[in-house]
């Protein structure tokens, strides 16, 4: 890593650069932090809660926030607002961090390999062209009615619908680094192809990965709260924010909060996201270089 | 331009071909058998054998296949499983309100994408341009199902500015429909709007920093000119890239949109055949969208190098 740095072909900044950047970008910041208090309430939420997910209290429906032993109100099954939301979270983030993972593991090999072999690319841009034409919403639907509307269908629509970006980030990537004077001199050396790919591009290729996974992680949080919503993500009693807003809906005239709370969530989670995102990108672009520096 | 044509048509073609092929095979992958849901669960062997030969259900799978494409060519859908109505009937229906939507949402978030991408280049570094990065913002992180909700609560029931739900068909009275579908429109346009918008302030950015923007400002071209005849016209380029990508969100969009405000549209009907198990309405309506994806991604390509004359040339080379 060190020695592929000091290039001067590197197009992505050294680590103490973009931190530095980083760090100087207020708004980024703020949204590194909210969404580092965000993880962490959802990480620890079986600690933070004070009731379970599904815990009802048939004695104390429709609750107002404030009331005491429960801060953000309750459902119209005496659920706990709070205790749901902090659920609700911890799915959220699951789903985006496993989608994360669905496009990276299929998409990084089929970009580096579409930006490695001509004949390859033409392959892999059809598969593309394919998997664009189905939008995550009908890649559910499908889904949902194969296999049944849950949690690792939400995934598996999100992963695959986010592949095509994330190939066409990594080609782009391995591409600009063919032409670069270290892979020629690998090549020169007799490295295989598969170690040019390993050893020299993908190692070169990660802060485009990183930017992208960003990109994709708030896309993905957004679109499981949809995909629970309308009944084809995570089923209920199942605590998901999506879910929630869903059987809020019913009840919006009479008790707006419970509306109001799980969607400002979502909100706040993608905004974070897409803050600290947006801060990352600008801080590993090299066409900042003289600006910021 | 022709040989460029040629390939995109090519490549086109070829997308829709495979797209049917994964929707074939996705369909034949349901549960449940479809003979013995046609002939009952208590039916005899001979008789489920019966109506497997009559659905073509005992052919090859590629004289299914063919006898599938042979079909949608002809424009026959099938019937819906529930109610015995032509699947065509369904979509006839459904669709005009889904692409009226769709359309009203789509001028407002080029118009209001440009505006405000264009304010933001104009007065960088103030406030106008922190307010059109901000909204951006809001929009692209904001589930706009929530702000639907809310919408709905607070300025249709507690404000009456607008109808809550219902449809009225838009050439029976255009007045009353677009008074219907203002609010749907609205928040399906917003992440859209986002998208261009921020798209719009970045290549405004870029334009008006090159040297042929530099070069007509030396001969004595007027800023209105300049931005209206250079940075606009470029900038033009790039929305119309941004709404072939957004068609697939357009699409997931109203869905959600559709459900929210009780529209009966395309997206209505896409969810309904889910819940309902209506496989025929399921298969028709992702060949629907998936080949209308591709047909209007071609004519987004068609269109961009009729404005990008580089393009052009560079397909002819």
């Amino acid at each position: 890593m060190t020695t592929t740095m000091t290039t001067t072909t590197t197009a992505y900044a050294a680590p103490s650069t973009w931190w530095r950047r980083m760090r100087s970008n207020r708004t980024a910041m703020a949204g590194g932090v909210i969404l580092g208090i965000v993880v962490l309430a959802a990480v620890l939420a079986p600690v933070l809660a004070p009731y379970g997910p599904t815990t009802t209290h048939f004695d104390a429906p429709f609750q107002r926030p404030g009331t005491i032993g429960f801060a953000l109100g309750t459902d119209n099954l005496g659920r706990d607002t709070l205790s749901r939301m902090l659920y609700g979270a911890r799915a959220s983030l699951q789903v985006g961090v496993l989608s994360v993972l669905v496009a990276t593991v299929v998409g990084v090999p089929l970009g580096l390999i579409a930006g490695s072999w001509r004949w390859a690319d033409a392959l892999v841009s059809r598969f593309t062209d394919v998997a664009l034409a189905f939008p995550f919403l009908i890649l559910a639907v499908g889904l949902a009615a194969i296999r049944g509307a849950s949690l690792s269908n939400a995934v598996l629509a999100l992963g695959i619908a986010h592949v095509p970006q994330m190939i066409r980030v990594v080609r782009g990537e391995a591409l600009r680094l063919r032409t670069t004077d270290f892979v020629a001199a690998a090549v020169t050396m007799n490295a295989s192809s598969l170690r040019v790919m390993g050893r020299h591009i993908l190692p070169n290729a990660l802060s485009a990965i990183i930017v992208q996974a960003t990109i994709i992680m708030p896309s993905a949080v957004l679109g499981e709260a949809v995909l629970s919503f309308l009944g084809l993500g995570i089923q209920p009693p199942e605590a998901s924010l999506g879910v929630m807003l869903s059987d809020a809906q019913q009840y919006l005239a009479q008790d707006a909060w419970l509306g109001v709370f799980p969607g400002a969530l979502i909100a706040i989670i993608c905004l974070s996201f897409n803050l600290f995102g947006d801060g990352l990108r600008d801080s590993l672009d090299p066409a900042n270089d003289e600006r910021t520096s | 331009m022709g040989a460029y044509l040629l390939t995109r048509t090519w490549h086109s073609l070829l997308t829709i071909v495979l797209s049917s092929v994964v929707i074939f095979a996705g369909v034949r992958m349901l549960p449940g058998d479809p003979a013995l849901a046609m002939a009952g669960e208590e039916a005899s062997p001979e008789r489920i054998a019966a109506v497997r030969a009559d659905l073509g259900l005992d052919q090859a799978l590629w004289v299914q296949y063919a006898t599938w494409v042979q079909n949608y060519l002809h424009g026959d859908f099938g019937r819906s499983l529930r109610t015995g109505t032509p699947v065509t009937q369904l979509l006839g229906s459904t669709l005009p309100v889904t692409l009226w939507l769709a359309a009203y949402a789509l001028l407002i978030a080029v118009v209001v994408g440009l505006a405000l991408g264009v304010i933001a280049e104009r007065r960088r570094g103030r406030w106008p341009e922190f307010l059109a990065n901000g909204v951006a913002m809001v929009g692209l992180s904001v589930p706009s199902f929530w702000l639907g909700l809310l919408a709905i609560l607070y300025l249709s029931v507690r404000l009456s500015l607008f109808p809550a739900s219902g449809y009225v068909p838009m050439l029976e009275n255009p007045v009353d429909a677009i008074y219907h579908l203002t609010l749907p429109a609205l928040i399906l346009s917003l992440a859209i709007a986002a998208a261009v918008m921020r798209q719009t302030r970045a290549s405004m950015i870029e334009t008006m920093g090159s040297d042929f923007v530099r070069t007509a400002r030396a001969k004595g071209l007027g800023g209105q000119r300049v931005l209206l005849a250079y940075g606009l016209r470029n900038s033009l380029l790039v929305v119309v890239t941004i709404v072939g990508l957004q068609l697939g969100g357009l699409i997931s969009g109203a869905v959600v949109t559709e459900s929210i405000f009780g529209l009966p549209g395309f997206g209505k009907l896409t969810l309904n055949s889910v819940f309902t198990r209506d496989y025929p309405v399921i298969e028709a309506v992702v060949v629907i969208i998936t080949v209308g994806y591709v047909l209007i991604n071609l004519a987004v390509d068609v269109l961009y190098s009729v404005l990008d004359p580089r393009i052009r040339v560079a397909g002819a080379a």
